[in-house]
Formats: C-alpha cells, structure tokens, sequence
C-alpha cells in the first residue's frame, strides 16, 4: 500500500512540473490561438541562460570563465530581462508579419523558433550539461521517509509549491488586472479588442513575456533536477497530453491535466509497463489523453466549440 | 508571351478536364519527365545521385501523401514519421519472408498494410478536430516507435535492434546495399514517384479529393451536402498513409539499407515532412515537391558551406544551422505563407505577359 501511495504521490508531482509547461502553452493559446511548439525549447533557452548567468560565462566564448558570476536572485532577474526581451523581439520580428494567418501557419512559426532557440541557446551557452546550483532543497523529506516510509523529493514538493503560487498570480492576473482583462477580450475576439482599443502588439508582447516567465520557471525546476541539457526541450512532448487533456485554454485544465497524466503515467508504467517491457511512459500519456479526448473533444475544461454552417 | 494559352481552345469535354489544361505546361511536364528518366541517370554523377536526388524523390512522396491528408482534407498529422517506418518494417518483413516477392510487389504491399494502420489510427479524428488530433496523432507517433523496439518478431528478432535490407534484384539488376548502382536505385524511386505521383493528381481531381476539400474548408456543411464524414477522412487518412508507407519502404530498401526505430523515424522525421508541405504549398501536389527539394537541399548547402567554405567546426556549424533553418522557416512562412507552389503560380501569372507588359 505504502509502494502505492508512494507511487501516486511521485506521479502528483510529476505531473505539476508537467503543468508548468503545459501552462505557458495555455498562455500563449488563449491570448493569441498560438499554438506555440517552442515552448519547451524557451525553457530550455531560458535555463541556459540562467546557468550562463550563474556561472558568469560570457556568450559565444564559453571557454572562458570571467568574474561576472551574479548571485542567483540577480541571475534570476537578469533571465526574466532576457525573456522580456525575446518576447518582444518574437512580437517585433514575426508575430506582426503573421497577423490574421491560418493556425497551422503560426503552428510551423513556433517550429521554425523552435529551431532557432535551440541552435542560439547552444551557440550562447555551449551544447555541455549544466547544472544549474541554484540552492534548491534536494534528497528526500525526512518526516515522511521516517515517519510513513515514504520517499518524497523536496525538490517536487518546492515545484508543487511554486506551480500553486504561479496559477493563483496568474488567475488574479486574468480576472482583476486591466491587462489581464484586455488579454481576455484579444483571445476572445481579436476584432473586437482591437476596436476597443486595445492594442494587439502590446498584447503579445505581454503574452510571450509571461509565457517567457513561466518557461523560466519550469527551466529551473526542470534544470534543478535533471541539470539542464538538450533533452529538457523535450518535455514539451510531455505536456502536449496534458494540454489536450485538460483543454489548450483552460488554466486550471493544465494544471488538472497534469496531474492526471503524471499519477496515470506512473501506475502504468509500475504496473502495467513490465508485462510489455517496459518504456511505456513515453506513449502511455498520449493514449490516456486520446482516450479523456474521445468522452470530450475540447478536453475536460476547454470550451466547448460551437459550429455553425 | 512565351506562357500565354491564347489560340488554344477545348473542343470536347476530355480537352476541358485534362490534368494540364494548357500545352505549355503539358510539354514542360513531359520535358522534365525524359530529362529526369534520360538525362539524368547517364550524365549525373553517384554522389548526386545517392545523397541529393534519391531522398529527395522518396521525401517527396511522403510529402504528397502527408498533403492528401493535411492540404486537401484538412487533418493535421504529426504522425508520418513512423507512419514512415510502419512501410520500412512492413517492407522488411515481407522481403524476408517471401524472397521471390518483386520489389514493386513489395514497395505497394507496405503502402497496404501502412494504410490500414494509418486508417486505424484516423480513427478518432471522427470526434477530435484541429489541434487536439495532432497531438492525438503523436500517440500514433510515440506509440508506433515504442512497438519497433519492443516486438523483437518485427526485425527478426536481431540482436542490434536494427532491420537491415537484403540483397535483391529487380528483373536481374541488384537494387539493394551498397553495391546496387546509384542509377539503377534512382530510376526504379523516379518510376515509383512519377507514377505514384500521378495517380495523387488525378485523386484529388476527383470525387474522393473534393469531398476531403469539403470537409477541409467545413466539416458541417460537408456534412449537410450529402458528404459523409466517415467515408471522407479515413479515406484520407487511408490513401495518405498508403503513400507514406510506400516512401517509407522506399527509404529503408533504396536509400538507407538499414534503420531503427526512434532513430530514423522519430518525430524530427514527421515535422520535416509537414515543413516540406507548409514552405511548398499546402493542398497542391507540385508544393510537395517544391518543398521536398527545398527541404533536402537547404541543410546539405548550409553545412557544406559552412564547414568546407568557412572552416567552421562541425559542432558550431550544426548550432548555426539550426538557427539559420528556423529563421529560414519563419523568413518563408512571412514571405509567402501558401508556400512555393503559390510564387509558382504568381510567376506564371507574370510569365503570361513578360516581356512586352502593355
């Protein structure tokens, strides 16, 4: 019972550092029908940007190591500075030519930035693992290990934590803030705002820099527990589920999503995977999702899309 | 003046509905067919052969099949890449087990079984629409990739994990391995493509290809005139896995000789087949080939010229490609979002009056 327990509990946690991937998708969906593949590659970029910053390597030369090392909160700032700014370089240099383009056309944008994220962030910061020391708690929580025989990672429970405090900043953002509510209205009906007044450009702008921030954070946590390398822009992959399964423009979907995919993903692979050899994690999510999908189409919190001829 | 179709009138019905309407493009289309067929194989040089003009043909036929189902019928696929290997494995195992099995037999008999594989995993996209089924596509994808290395029975339960082509002959002339004569690989892809390529043409010409228009441009009028859904997508989702499977039975017998897995049929194969039809044209045959030879051709260039031309290192060079291939996505997307084929069909429209433009 107590493997079990341990199990689900490891899959809960999981699948909130899938949330928070799958949150910045959610972000740049609502605002702007975006679906933005490159999400987990500007984690990835943002992570080694903020190894780059820790480290205090400079750019392109990343066999020398200067003296500029910051400490990490200005290391931090510094990163968030340079999301801001690649969100509005993004806005300035494609978005604006795109405007009023078809999906899928915006879809293969954010694969071509996929791209070129990837190949800068290694061209910065160099291809090698970092790890990114950032003074995160790490091991097991004792407590619970002694006390229930349960091995929970600290370094999940902080992600948990920050996932729970970033989703409540951004529902307070959406709902009360002016900006939150005009990017209501642009994903609602990009016409409409426009009319309005609001201005579209700055919208995005807005809209890539938060998701920019989300993808910080999913960086380090991502970074923090598996250093941060190539791969982690491949827990993109691992959120797409998850966003279809809790609906590409449902907050909360993301973040309910996430959890089901990770307690899903973990059963099955303890067991289920090895009477089929093992390895099904990689797909198992996807079918799981497939199969919410079927019941309902938008996913379990998205909106329901009314047609009409 | 030289493009112009005045003078040239349709007299009967068969005239009016011919695949190239006009005769400068019937003799253009006939021109690059002998050149491709007489020329090419006799006065190109191996490397060429081998490296550029074969993946290029192969590419181009996942690329008309990725089109039937997402440029004509509107489903979003991230899928091909082991629909893909779905044809590579079908082919392997039918060669193995019936050795006397011609290859065309075999090229065809891949494109069945991928059909039926790809008609199963079209399946849901009866209820799931738009993006929500290209993510339910990549559990085709994923799903798929994890059977090629986990069901030993697939490769014949070889040690390596790999699948490897044996030696064949086409009516007497080698086709397989390393020791087949790059001209001979060359001819056999062209005849498969041109043909292949053809029938595409006239598919989508057809009944089946309007009513995939229909339900691409809107489902629930498709619907209402009397299409039925069903019928439409997985026929969809059948004829384009059908291609698909047949470029990949091509890949691994003529141009590879050996593959595995999550290697050569990963989902970096599924986006490079749907950048080829997104940068040459969604819903147009020639946009699959534009894009293809866009596609093969732009990361040999880059790397050839940046690791011979500049004297880059490998390893900066491949960063630098990266970079350089996704602002060249993102600079064609901007510059022309239906793709190639649509500058194609801008420059006949200037052709028609240049050089005298009043």
């Amino acid at each position: 019972m107590s493997f079990f327990l341990e199990t689900v509990i490891s899959g809960l946690l999981t699948g909130v550092m899938y949330s928070l991937v799958a949150l910045g998708f959610v972000l740049i969906f609502k605002a702007s029908g975006v679906f933005n593949f490159a999400q987990g590659v500007m984690a990835l970029f943002a992570g080694l940007t903020l190894a780059g910053f820790l480290t205090g390597t400079v750019p392109i030369t990343h066999q020398i190591n200067s003296a500029l090392a910051m400490p990490p909160w200005l290391a931090i700032i510094a990163t968030v500075g340079v999301m801001i700014g690649l969100a509005i370089l993004i806005e300035r240099l494609v978005l604006r030519h795109l405007i009023n383009q078809e999906p899928i056309i915006l879809f293969m944008m954010t694969l071509g930035l996929a791209y070129v994220l990837e190949g800068a962030g290694d061209l910065l910061w160099g291809s090698d693992v970092k790890v990114l020391d950032l003074g995160l708690p790490s091991g097991a929580v004792d407590w619970l290990l002694d006390g229930y025989g349960l091995y929970v990672d600290k370094l999940e429970v902080v992600a948990a934590v920050v996932a729970a405090v970033l989703v409540t900043a951004l529902a307070i953002f959406f709902q009360k803030t002016r900006i939150g509510r005009a990017l209501r209205a642009v994903a609602d009906d990009h016409q409409a705002a426009l009319s309005v007044g609001i201005s579209l450009n700055t919208i995005w702008a807005i809209v890539w820099a938060a998701a920019g921030i989300v993808a910080l954070v999913a960086g380090i946590m991502w970074g923090a527990k598996s250093g941060v390398q190539f791969s982690l822009s491949l827990i993109a992959l691992k959120a797409l589920p998850v966003l279809i399964l809790g609906g590409f423009d449902s907050i909360p979907g993301a973040i309910i999503g996430g959890l089901i995919i990770g307690v899903g993903e973990k059963v099955a692979e303890v067991y289920f995977g090895p009477f089929v050899g093992g390895a099904v994690e990689n797909w198992f999510a996807y079918m799981l999702a497939l199969a919410f999908l079927l019941v309902r189409p938008e996913g379990l919190f998205g909106e329901k899309i009314i047609r009409r001829v | 003046m030289f493009y112009r179709e005045v003078g040239q009138f349709k007299t009967s019905y068969a005239a009016d509905q011919a695949i190239f309407p006009i005769a400068q493009d019937r003799w253009f289309v006939i021109a690059v067919a002998l050149v491709a067929f007489l020329v090419v194989p006799f006065f190109v040089d191996a490397y060429l052969l081998s490296a550029i003009l074969l993946p290029f043909l192969i590419f181009s036929l996942a690329a008309v099949g990725l089109n039937i189902l997402t440029g004509y019928c509107g489903q979003l696929s991230l899928g091909t890449g082991a629909f893909m290997g779905v044809g590579a494995y079908s082919a392997f195992k039918l060669m193995t087990m019936m050795p006397e099995l011609n290859l065309v037999i075999v090229f065809l008999a891949s494109g069945v079984i991928t059909a039926a594989v790809g008609m199963l995993f079209g399946l849901p996209s009866l209820r799931i629409k738009g993006f929500y089924l290209a993510v339910a596509t990549l559990a085709a994808q994923f799903f798929l990739v994890w059977l090629f290395y986990k069901w030993d029975w697939l490769r014949n339960y070889s040690a390596t994990g790999q699948i490897t082509v044996r030696p064949r002959t086409f009516f007497g002339v080698l086709m397989t391995g390393e020791s087949a004569a790059p001209a001979a690989k060359y001819l056999l892809a062209l005849a498969m493509v041109a043909i292949l390529a053809l029938g595409a043409k006239n598919i989508v010409r057809g009944r089946f290809g309007r009513s995939w228009m229909a339900i691409r441009d809107m489902d629930v009028a498709a619907e209402l005139i009397g299409i039925r859904p069903l019928v439409a997508k997985l026929s969809a989702f059948g004829v384009s896995s059908f291609y698909i499977g047949v470029a990949g039975a091509m890949m691994f017998i003529l141009w590879l000789g050996a593959a595995e897995g999550g290697d050569t049929f990963g989902i970096q194969n599924s986006f490079r087949v749907l950048f080829m039809i997104i940068i040459g044209g969604l819903g147009t045959i020639l946009g699959s080939f534009l894009g293809a030879a866009f596609l093969v051709l732009m990361p040999i260039a880059l790397s050839d010229t940046m690791v011979d031309g500049l004297g880059l290192t490998a390893a900066f060079a491949k960063h630098l490609e990266y970079v350089i291939m996704g602002s060249l996505i993102i600079f064609f997307l901007i510059l022309e979002p239906h793709g190639l084929a649509r500058l194609w069909q801008i420059a006949k429209e200037k052709l028609r009056l240049w050089p005298f433009p009043y």
